[in-house]
């Protein structure tokens, strides 16, 4: 998906994890996305430049699907559909 | 053909033993007892909830004092039990780095750096580990050579004893193993 694209997305669920470091993102993402149902959009946001690596691994494990993410500044925005 | 029909029965059974034996699971051996190592422990252990693994850890050797209760007092322990008791750490909040302690500052230090940068602490690993599941196997003869009591230990919600069979197992079944 482009930038563009991902930005316009309607965000069923917001997980912001700016707070914590590895493996806190990670952890509040596999917490939240047992919230929203199949097909659904969820976005986390993360400070850790790790996160951006890890969670479309996790999402790949667990079956759901990593669209993208967006840089913003001094965070990410990281996008995914629940599988 | 029926040669090749059998073939594939026992093949089947072969596969279906091993997916028995393996499970979606973590083990780790916790030997350590610095901050440093513990926290890499728990932190793996965490992450691999995450991913709906289930995970035991094993703690054993000086690992074992990291979950002393710093609250909690014993009685009745021998001389050596004792001197041992003074001598290692009371607790996850009172162990040092592996590298770089210089008496304690480096640690100290470290501590601040993790509070700063939102790396949880050693303590709040632990209770996060215990929310989510993760079992604790604390070696029973590396408790009773340091003289570390059950009563002493902190209230861990998946806190068993056990002796080097119950790693085996766990182990034998597990996907990952690792020994920190």
């Amino acid at each position: 998906m482009t930038q563009e694209e991902l930005n316009n997305l309607t965000v069923n669920k917001s997980v912001d994890a700016r707070g914590t470091a590895c493996p806190g993102p990670l952890l509040e993402a596999k917490k939240s996305i047992g919230t929203i149902a199949s097909g659904e959009i969820m976005e986390v946001l993360s400070a850790d430049e790790g996160t951006k690596r890890d969670i479309p691994k996790w999402a790949n494990k667990k079956g759901n699907e990593y669209l993208g993410t967006v840089e913003e500044s001094g965070y990410f925005k990281i996008y995914l559909k629940k599988g | 053909m029926e040669n090749i029909e059998k073939q594939i029965k026992e093949l089947q059974e072969k596969v279906s033993l091993l997916e028995k034996v393996t499970k979606d699971q973590l083990s780790i051996v916790v030997f350590s007892g610095e901050l440093d190592k513990l926290l890499a422990a728990l932190i793996i252990a965490t992450g691999a909830t995450a991913m709906d693994m289930k995970v035991k850890l094993f703690f054993t050797f000086w690992a074992s004092a990291a979950l002393r209760d710093k609250k909690k007092k014993v009685t009745g322990k021998d001389f050596m039990s004792k001197m041992f008791g003074i001598m290692l750490p009371k607790g996850s909040s009172k162990v040092k780095l592996s590298k770089m302690n210089m008496g304690g500052m480096g640690t100290s230090m470290m501590k601040n750096l993790m509070k700063k940068k939102n790396v949880a602490s050693l303590e709040e690993m632990l209770t996060t580990a215990g929310e989510l599941g993760v079992e604790i196997n604390v070696c029973e003869m590396s408790m009773d050579l340091m003289g570390i009591k059950k009563e002493e230990l902190i209230d861990y919600p998946h806190l068993n004893i056990c002796g080097v069979a119950t790693f085996l197992v766990d182990a034998e079944e597990s996907k990952i193993q690792l020994f920190i």
